[in-house]
């Protein structure tokens, strides 16, 4: 087994109530949830391996391939819809060429839309790398990723 | 700190806390919230410090949660000696070198930059804070500590009056905390607006020797934010809100389900529990009362669905977060099977509130059903957006034009949405309306979480149907084949409808739809996907039938139904539009006025937003078209 994927299972019980925080934390350590280490956690928890890929694939946080460097999130949430949330991710698909949902071929960054970040007040919003941009523009998009 | 009494612990904090605020030196909090964070508030922090440091100013800084002015982040807030603090607002990391020198140094408190004043006393030029028009309708009772305290510390919460709800409880039998909570008329939060003592005593009364308090944090509704504020600028106040109820209900473990997407609330309630933990106010026997009770935290891993209270129970148990029938309802039968209590996070608040003040206290406000205050997440096309607290009862134009100030670019308002994708868009006529329960749910919207997103007369009515539908379709857990393939329905109708591909009848089946969805389906997600959908039709019904029998877009927003043109009578041909446009779809010489070529425009309105005011020559018009829409233009990229 990865040594991580050891040391990861030993912060563990085992039980089946902790396989969502088992995934999460493997997202966290490998980025994505790579097959084997599935197999792995089911083999730990006891839950066959059929619900693991089952509860894992329920949840739109996990991935099952590797992602970029760095998350883009553009937020299609109500508030920011109004505001022009559309606009605001055309913009993004533009400056990095990629539709939602892909990853540049450098693997630099993945794109993706989310519901609802909790910004609404300071609408249209997204999340690079964990970090909110909030009161964007399409010009705002093109001098935060020219960095 | 554990080895001290309650009293002693709360004594020391109101010291320190004094210490704090009247201190020889200044008093500096900057919001640091997400909203603040966003802004830009980080940048100020660290420029406000360096400053501090240069010119070696004797003031002390606390870093502190939102206090709802979100249009004005970043928010600081100075506290001379003896004098009213000075809320200043947009504070940039310039301006808050300027406050450094023009205030802490040379005594000028800079009043063009100042939002209001805090506390005792006035300063000229500056408006007292409260009485300004955007607070001075507000009641902020669950919000009055956010802001104001640094959440990570718990003396700061000891020091206004923290956990003496949780300490008048543990002397309490549980009859006597649930007949407090009944008298209070206290309403769940979540949305529903369930009689929160009947919930509990449902509980009380299963049987069983383990139970469970569950918060739900998940907050999935777009366009609200009032528990991520609250988890993030006063965390404690939902813990000891917690341990009420599970003293209350007999449980010894409490789970806290918190959406992934609050990574700061998440780290906020961490350091909560620990501190709680080690002040004695989480574990086992807790002041000395002989109750034990941990609480724990269970991450979301984006679910909407999730939010529901069986599903959520699921996901907890480590599945699929698909809802269950009911009855047997959680507070029965619920977590493991065991009687489980799932309260909002708003509600926990309350609870403490109500056990710190008295029931009383909390039905001074509010309405004869529909007591209390209640947040919303005043968002949208809206000037002064941001986290408010108001009584039940208030007026939605109360809300959206003295507290809200108004339409963003004084444009007309057009509706406000609340409850999410399950509630609905209420028109204009219904403004004078009051913000409860029974009213909003007999205009056909609900109260929902509290978000409130408003809308302009530049919002297409079908547009924002599609859109809540498009969520809700992606949403479904799919169980329920009236809500999986129901909604799937109603969007492609909407999607139809917004391409100018709507038939006659089609108001009629979509109506018809809702009913199967609704009836249909078991869980509130499927239940409410409908509201919005048949609101927008039940007071836009004209907007509808613009789309269906026009081809024609009133706001101008559905992107195959509008055009981009340019007036020749204003063009001057300067050139701009035709440099800024994507795809190069303008074309003119000089001193020619400039055409779009419709078949190479993809609607992005960058030339609108090139057009120099002053010539405003670029339109976007709609015009009816009874016939098909035969030409399809180059938007193939219609953004959900």
């Amino acid at each position: 087994m990865h040594p991580q994927l050891e040391a990861l299972f030993s912060n563990f019980k085992g039980s089946r109530m902790e396989l969502i925080q088992i995934l999460q934390d493997i997202q966290g350590t490998f980025g994505y949830l790579p097959e084997e280490a599935l197999l792995e956690t089911a083999r730990f928890t006891g839950v066959p391996s059929s619900q693991v890929f089952g509860t894992a694939s329920f949840y739109s946080q996990f991935r099952f391939s590797p992602r970029g460097r760095r998350e883009v999130m553009v937020c299609r949430g109500t508030a920011c819809h109004v505001r022009g949330a559309p606009r605001i991710l055309e913009e993004v698909e533009s400056v990095l060429g990629i539709k939602e949902g892909e990853t540049t071929p450098d693997l630099e960054y993945t794109l993706q839309t989310v519901a609802c970040i909790g910004c609404c007040s300071l609408a249209p919003c997204m999340m690079v790398d964990g970090e909110v941009q909030a009161s964007l523009t399409p010009k705002k998009v093109q001098e935060i990723f020219k960095k | 700190m554990s080895k001290m009494s309650y009293e002693e612990m709360c004594e020391q904090a109101k010291r320190d806390w004094q210490q704090l605020w009247r201190g020889a030196g200044s008093l500096i909090t900057v919001g640091t919230a997400t909203c603040g964070r966003s802004a830009g508030g980080l940048q100020v922090l660290r420029q406000l410090r360096e400053d501090l440091a240069i010119n070696n100013v004797d003031a002390q800084v606390i870093e502190v949660g939102c206090i709802g002015l979100c249009y004005a982040e970043p928010l600081v807030t100075i506290t001379k000696r003896d004098r009213p603090g000075i809320c200043y607002g947009r504070v940039t990391p310039e301006k808050v070198s300027d406050l450094v020198d023009g205030y802490l140094i040379h005594n000028d408190p800079l009043p063009e930059l100042a939002l209001g004043t805090l506390g005792e006393g006035q300063v000229e030029g500056i408006p007292v804070l409260s009485e300004t028009p955007v607070l001075s309708p507000q009641v902020r009772r669950v919000l009055r500590r956010c802001g104001l305290i640094d959440p990570t510390r718990i003396e700061h919460y000891l020091a206004t009056d923290g956990y003496s709800g949780l300490m008048r409880a543990l002397t309490q039998s549980r009859e006597q905390i649930v007949a407090e909570i009944k008298a209070a008329g206290l309403r769940g939060r979540g949305g529903a607006g369930f009689p929160t003592y009947l919930k509990w005593q449902f509980c009380i009364d299963s049987p069983g020797d383990e139970k469970f308090i569950i918060c739900n944090a998940d907050e999935g509704d777009p366009g609200a934010f009032m528990n991520r504020s609250l988890l993030e600028g006063d965390p404690h106040s939902v813990l000891e809100g917690m341990l009420i109820a599970g003293y209350t209900i007999g449980a010894r473990t409490g789970y806290i389900y918190c959406r992934a997407e609050y990574p700061l609330a998440l780290e906020r309630l961490r350091i909560a529990i620990n501190q709680a933990e080690q002040a004695g106010f989480l574990g086992a026997n807790i002041q000395g009362s002989g109750f034990d009770f941990h609480i724990e935290i269970k991450q979301g891993a984006g679910a909407f669905v999730c939010g529901e209270e069986t599903a959520l129970i699921a996901s907890i148990e480590g599945r699929r977060g698909m809802p269950s029938p009911r009855p047997p309802f959680p507070a029965v039968s619920g977590l493991l099977k065991k009687p489980t209590v799932i309260n909002n996070v708003e509600t926990l608040a309350n609870v403490s509130m109500i056990l710190q003040r008295g029931a009383s206290w909390f039905a001074e406000v509010g309405t004869e059903k529909s007591k209390g205050t209640k947040t919303f997440a005043l968002v949208g096309k809206i000037k002064r957006s941001g986290l408010i607290e108001v009584p039940l009862g208030i007026t939605l134009r109360q809300v959206i034009f003295e507290i809200g100030d108004g339409i963003l670019g004084d444009r007309a308002f057009k509706a406000v949405q609340t409850g999410g994708p399950s509630g609905g868009c209420l028109p204009a006529s219904l403004l004078d309306n009051p913000v409860d329960y029974e009213s909003l749910t007999a205009a056909g919207s609900i109260m929902g979480s509290g978000g409130m997103v408003v809308m302009d007369e530049n919002t297409c009515m079908v547009d924002v149907a599609r859109y809540f539908l498009d969520f809700t379709q992606k949403e479904s857990c799919g169980k329920c084949v009236p809500c999986r393939l129901g909604t799937k329905q109603m969007l492609d109708i909407l999607t139809d409808i917004t391409r100018g591909h709507g038939r006659p009848g089609d108001i009629e089946l979509l109506q018809e739809l809702a009913i199967a969805v609704k009836q249909g389906s078991l869980c509130g997600l499927g239940q409410t996907a409908p509201n919005p959908v048949l609101t927008t039709i039940r007071y836009f019904r004209h907007e509808y039938e613009a789309h269906i029998q026009e081809h024609r877009c009133p706001a101008l927003v559905c992107k195959r139904l509008i055009r981009y043109q340019i007036n020749p009578e204003k063009c001057v041909a300067c050139g701009l539009c035709r440099k800024a446009c994507p795809t190069e779809a303008i074309w003119g010489e000089k001193k020619t006025p400039h055409v779009i070529d419709q078949s190479k425009c993809i609607k992005c309105g960058v030339c609108l937003e090139t057009c120099p005011p002053k010539f405003s020559a670029v339109e976007k018009v709609s015009e009816p078209s009874p016939g098909d829409i035969a030409v399809e233009t180059a938007t193939e990229h219609e953004v959900a």
